[in-house]
């Protein structure tokens, strides 16, 4: 009877679905038109005036090219430059640029567009948000139409890398004033319309240099902030996918659903219980011991719904630099209480959590509370808006402890900073650091983080939860979306619809 | 009229002027840096400071206030520092979606609550009453996002006759765009629904019991003419009242209700505005509503003085 009835109301809304010519058009499925749903909304679309991701991942590489291009596996691969050198003492990189690249509004790529833009991230009273990766920098150089040679103060092994994200996407000096509304830039799709509060459209650059790849023709990112409106804007068809999905919890509703398929993969982003260090009694190296004793991974990854990798520093489990620490300090109560004790905390002490608003944070939030109290720690949680953690707990330092993902790649250098908000100061690690910084063996350089991992572990600088993991949710006929996020990045070269 | 009138429209300028002052007091206390926001977690000292001077949030707090006056004197909204796009077009192009939606939430819960309430106040203690008021108690338990998402799931997801969500645009397709509205409305509608038909129906009962309620049936006065000519129009003055009232509820609804249904509109702008620290954003967007707000209640008082002659004596 429930079937019947059920059926017999489809029928009328089958109906009134033709009837109304307004109805959502969800069986038209255009074969280059690609509907991708973003969690987060980009304020500006220039990744030189705001640092937000959802900047990268709508416009960098698909609007905005840089001289290297990071692919899926996370490798540095060509981009405007078709090739570089780097000199015996690491401090000269001359790169030949492509030739006959032209900017979406028709002006052509040459030496001294490429210097402009690179000026523009070190120059003194730059205001680009990643301006410490570039400020090695001493000078840019156009030597001819086709090859810029960059000098740099000291060597950095990084340089490369940072070269090659969408923070140093090539500008022209005619449209750079005005990217933040209206993108112009080298890349296979150009910017073609932006509404608020609701969607970026980007379309296919006829002009762009190899468009054998480029399969799709329209690509629009649509804003859904509510997790729920997430999954019914996929169930009804309005968006084809998220690539990064932001629910765990939902995802077995879409794992069931024959249309999508759920692919996992990894992200840079490393989840730690940020302790911090300058304030007792966490400067006691016992106490900082004790927590890490107390964390169970697999409770906080079940609290994923699974998803995660654990880690036991801060570095990520793809990296083939990475070694495992997560036996360090295994789980141990015991041993957790015996070393509270032991710093003089045999009843344990009262502790403030402050959670930025956001799912991961909120759910190892209450894991972490009930782990740590099992030692005697009394956690008092405090939820917090981004613009008051960052006040708060980055900027001012006014906290305990705290849960939030370090999603940028190479991020080990954050424990080399002075007045970094964990306060951690170790010369050790500094020294370390900047040999990883000034090697220009990459053998070497994996040797070198190793030892990095290690003495942060050691150190117990914060609690080290687990990697986040990149969970992909799209249509079965889309092929070619990335399963990784190495870093915060739009490239959709080889992506199309299956016929 | 015209004194009683201009009374209340000094009343109104002397509430925004306050209101200005204290929307700028609690906006600036706001903790959190508009600068470290723009440029993240990387940012260095001198880029923080040099982007706080580029858009004067270095400024002493009286300058700032006085610009900001200054501007909204002259219809200057200024510059959203996030979007990089002028206010006035930001929040011109949000009411769009905004108004229409809580317009057509008021007009729908207006519709079905005033037929329910005289209904349930004629009908006083049958089943029927007891089934509006039923109703009424369902409407305002459930949370209207949670009442979108089981529309969404039914007449989009299942049925497919109404969109998940998102927002053509009148632009593009005037049609497709009311058609976006109709199931965030519902929503939006179902707890005013509730509120009204109470007001209505205990309005109803006051004035049912009045004398010249009396009167008219005694002298034999059709049902109809006594329920609706006699008895509702008096009815009426609570029910404006409250009605004024939730128009600004329905603003804050909005905010939610938005979110669930992905329309860019004004409660979406006020959520981003107040995450990205956009001061200037959330400064205007506030002191139009106060506005609106401020017109609303005027146009009660009328609606009063034309319902009822008294106010416009005593008042």
């Amino acid at each position: 009877m429930n079937t019947l009835s059920r059926r017999h109301l489809l029928g009328v809304a089958g109906g009134l679905a033709t009837i109304t010519a307004f109805g959502p058009d969800v069986w038209a499925q255009a074969e280059d038109r690609l509907v991708i749903g973003m969690s987060l909304e980009p304020p500006v679309l220039d990744p030189t005036k705001n640092a937000a991701a959802a900047i990268r991942s709508i416009a960098c590489p698909s609007i905005f090219e840089s001289l290297g291009r990071i692919d899926r596996n996370g490798e540095i691969k060509p981009g405007l430059a078709e090739s570089w050198k780097i000199s015996e003492d690491g401090k000269e990189y001359l790169f030949k640029l492509r030739s006959g690249v032209k900017f979406h509004d028709g002006e052509a790529l040459d030496a001294s567009v490429v210097k402009f833009s690179l000026d523009r991230l070190f120059a003194p009273d730059s205001t680009v948000p990643a301006k410490s990766l570039y400020t090695d920098i001493d000078k840019v150089e156009a030597v001819d139409p086709t090859t810029v040679r960059i000098t740099l103060k000291s060597p950095n092994s990084y340089l490369l890398y940072n070269l090659s994200l969408g923070d140093a996407g090539i500008m022209h000096p005619k449209s750079a004033a005005t990217n933040d509304k209206h993108p112009v830039g080298t890349g296979p799709f150009a910017f073609k319309e932006r509404k608020e509060g609701d969607s970026v459209t980007i379309e296919r650059f006829a002009g762009y240099r190899d468009l054998g790849d480029i399969k799709l023709k329209t690509i629009v990112f649509k804003v859904v902030k509510d997790p729920s409106a997430q999954v019914s804007a996929l169930l009804a068809g309005d968006v084809d996918t998220f690539p990064g999905f932001q629910a765990p919890e939902l995802v077995d509703r879409l794992k069931k659903d024959a249309r999508f398929a759920v692919v996992v993969g990894t992200t840079e982003g490393e989840v730690i219980m940020a302790t911090n260090n300058g304030k007792k009694p966490f400067d006691n190296l016992k106490v900082r011991q004790a927590m890490a004793h107390a964390l169970n991974r697999e409770e906080l990854i079940a609290a994923e719904s699974g998803f995660g990798t654990p880690i036991g520093s801060h570095f990520p489990p793809h990296n083939k630099a990475y070694i495992d620490l997560t036996k360090t300090y295994p789980f141990d109560i015991a041993k957790a209480k015996a070393l509270l004790a032991e710093a003089g905390y045999p009843n344990g002490f009262e502790a403030s959590l402050k959670l930025p608003p956001v799912g991961y944070a909120q759910r190892a939030g209450e894991v972490l509370a009930n782990q740590l109290g099992k030692i005697g720690i009394k956690v008092a949680i405090t939820q917090l808006q981004w613009p008051q953690w960052l006040a708060e707990v980055f900027k001012e330092k006014n906290y305990d402890l705290t849960v939030v993902a370090h999603t940028e790649a190479n991020d080990l250098d954050r424990y080399a900073r002075d007045g970094y908000y964990w306060n951690y100061n170790s010369p050790e690690f500094k020294a370390k650091w900047r040999e990883v910084v000034a090697t220009t063996d990459f053998a070497k350089r994996d040797e070198l983080l190793k030892d990095c991992q290690r003495i942060i572990a050691r150190d117990a600088v914060n609690g080290f939860l687990y990697q986040l993991a990149k969970i992909g949710v799209w249509k079965k006929e889309l092929v070619g979306m990335w399963q990784n996020d190495p870093s915060p990045s739009a490239d959709f070269a080889g992506v199309y619809w299956k016929a | 009229m015209i004194e009683f009138l201009s009374r209340r429209l000094a009343a109104a300028l002397v509430t925004l002027a306050l209101a200005t002052v204290v929307v700028f007091a609690v906006v600036e206390v706001l903790p959190g840096d508009p600068a470290l926001i723009m440029l993240g977690t990387d940012a260095r000292p001198d880029t923080l400071a040099a982007l706080r001077a580029q858009y004067g949030f270095d400024q002493p707090l009286l300058v700032r206030y006085f610009h900001w006056i200054g501007g909204l004197l002259s219809f200057d909204l200024g510059t959203s520092h996030a979007y990089g796009t002028s206010v006035a077009k930001l929040i011109g192009d949000r009411l769009a979606v905004t108004l229409p939606l809580g317009a057509l939430a008021l007009g729908w819960a207006l519709l079905v609550a005033i037929p329910l309430g005289v209904l349930a106040a004629w009908k006083h203690r049958t089943p029927a009453d007891w089934g509006v008021m039923g109703f009424t108690q369902i409407g305002i338990s459930i949370p209207n996002f949670w009442f979108g998402i089981v529309l969404v799931l039914l007449f989009a997801v299942t049925w497919q006759i109404f969109p998940a969500g998102g927002f053509p645009g009148w632009g593009q397709d005037a049609l497709k765009s009311i058609h976006a509205l109709i199931l965030p409305a519902l929503s939006l509608s179902l707890g005013e629904i509730a509120i009204l038909t109470r007001v209505t129906r205990s309005a109803m009962l006051d004035t049912l019991r009045e004398d010249y309620v009396r009167t008219a049936r005694a002298k034999g006065a059709p049902e109809r003419t006594v329920l609706f000519g006699h008895a509702l129009r008096n009815a009426l003055i609570p029910v404006t009242t409250v009605a004024g009232l939730i128009a600004g509820f329905l603003v804050a609804g909005a905010v939610i209700i938005e979110s669930v249904f992905r329309l860019p509109g004004v409660g979406q702008l006020v959520y981003d505005s107040i995450n990205n620290r956009d001061l200037i954003v959330i400064k205007n967007v506030v002191i139009l509503f106060t506005i609106l707000v401020l017109t609303v209640n005027l146009l009660v008082d009328l609606a009063y003085a034309l319902l009822d002659p008294r106010p416009r004596v005593s008042a």
